[in-house]
């Protein structure tokens, strides 16, 4: 299942968060060799984490991370505008705009073109649930294969470097058509994909009556 | 939507705290809100409000440091999604009657908050609030939440230009000829044909292009022009 929590409430969950960060380590460090620190643990954690972002965590059946990104408002610190504005040319700090960062599926996940589809489903649910225009993020270039398959495409703001070694920025658009055709490459439907956002956004937690 | 798009010109013309005061309560009369509130907490702690609550409430608010067990406050200052009051954690007994004495000052039943994270650990938060039933509130927020968000994103750059940001720092202004030179360079003209156009050299051009990146902050030429831009510095 998706879970959509904050920093600050994902020590509840200590063997999704572990889970999370060693698989973090796994595929940044790891595979893509980037220049990302990894502690004792086994953790990979950087200083955006302790901005208490908002993560998008596909959950499995065993209560580990199958795969996650992590959403922080660009009008506070984000990556993409304290390394990255030689990409996009200017600062972006709006209010409708999210940055995204950390997408990562688990190395030892069986499924990882469904959890790559679940979790862009997830993520715009999120920006649709919550009226946001766009997503920012910086990507490689194997990444633009995947998003082409799912069909959401971000418009390049700038791209560095050329062929396999090439990175961009880019904006996701969030628009409420894209859902039906993410869930369906997900597996899921729009109704769960909607409960999901409902369960940690909504309003039944508790009753408010003046 | 026309009335709102002239007031955020107005908005964007305001200069001083008080106008921004009259945006807030002529918002509130174009939603027929109950009320309207956008509170800003910068690096330094210095608070600022523009809102259309009793002066009573604000008073006592102040006065009994509510902040402290305010669930609006408490709730949206960790987090950054746009959230309904109904979502927020109303069950300490403090909150409750938190929430009795609000209603006695006047609030409506139903609220919607806006967090916003600033520039250097600023926090503000735009509410909104209204005296409605719970159906007619949800299709009010649904429909009106890329609204808010574009209303909050207006309202807490303008009291952060006023105010003047530490961070990104009071803008100084340019001189007339640093205008022109940003001008031209967002409308896509290379330094040759500046300096042509201006009648100067291209190393006076280039002293131009350097006071107001150094004015601006600006890391490099282009983030320049695009501060100029969003600043209201220049129009292309």
């Amino acid at each position: 299942m998706i879970r959509y929590v904050y920093a600050d409430q994902l020590s509840v969950h200590p063997k999704l968060q572990a889970s999370m960060l060693k698989d973090r380590a796994l595929q940044f460090h790891k595979r893509l060799k980037w220049e990302v620190s990894v502690d004792a643990n086994g953790f990979e954690r950087d200083q955006y984490d302790s901005l208490n972002p908002l993560y998008v965590i596909w959950e499995t059946p065993e209560g580990l991370h199958g795969g996650s990104m992590r959403f922080l408002p660009s009008t506070g610190a984000t990556m993409v505008n304290d390394f990255f504005s030689h990409l996009t040319g200017k600062v972006i700090a709006d209010q409708r705009v999210w940055e995204t960062t950390r997408f990562c599926v688990s190395p030892s996940a069986q499924d990882g073109g469904r959890i790559a589809a679940l979790l862009m489903l997830a993520g715009a649910q999120l920006g649709v649930g919550f009226g946001l225009s766009h997503a920012i993020g910086v990507f490689d270039a194997r990444m633009i294969r995947i998003y082409r398959k799912l069909g959401w495409l971000p418009e390049v703001l700038g791209t560095d470097g050329h062929g396999r070694e090439a990175i961009s920025a880019g904006l996701w658009e969030f628009r409420p058509d894209l859902l039906s055709g993410l869930a369906s490459k997900a597996g899921v439907s729009t109704d769960v994909s909607e409960h999901w956002f409902a369960r940690a956004f909504g309003q039944d937690k508790v009753a408010f009556a003046a | 939507m026309n009335r709102l798009v002239n007031m955020q010109d107005a908005l964007s013309q305001a200069t001083t705290l008080e106008e921004v005061q009259t945006f807030v309560q002529d918002l509130r009369a174009v939603y027929d809100l109950e009320h309207l509130v956008y509170h800003s907490v910068n690096s330094t702690g210095a608070q600022y409000a523009a809102l259309t609550y009793d002066p009573g409430w604000v008073e006592r608010y102040i006065e009994q440091d509510y902040a402290r067990i305010d669930p609006v406050v408490q709730g949206c200052y960790r987090q950054f999604q746009p959230i309904d009051w109904k979502a927020l954690d109303w069950s300490a007994k403090p909150s409750r009657a938190f929430l009795g004495e609000a209603g006695d000052a006047g609030l409506g039943n139903q609220g919607f908050s806006v967090p916003i994270r600033g520039p250097s650990g600023q926090f503000a938060l735009v509410s909104v609030n209204q005296k409605c039933n719970d159906d007619s509130w949800s299709s009010f927020t649904s429909e009106r939440v890329a609204d808010l968000l574009l209303i909050s994103h207006y309202l807490n750059e303008k009291a952060l230009q006023i105010e003047g940001n530490p961070n990104r720092g009071p803008i100084r202004s340019l001189s007339p000829r640093e205008k022109d030179t940003l001008t031209l360079l967002a409308a896509g003209s290379n330094r040759a044909n500046i300096a042509e156009t201006l009648k100067i050299s291209e190393s006076t051009l280039r002293v131009y292009i350097e006071s107001a990146r150094f004015k601006l902050g600006a890391t490099n030429t282009t983030h320049a022009v695009a501060m100029a831009l969003t600043h209201g510095l220049i129009v292309v």
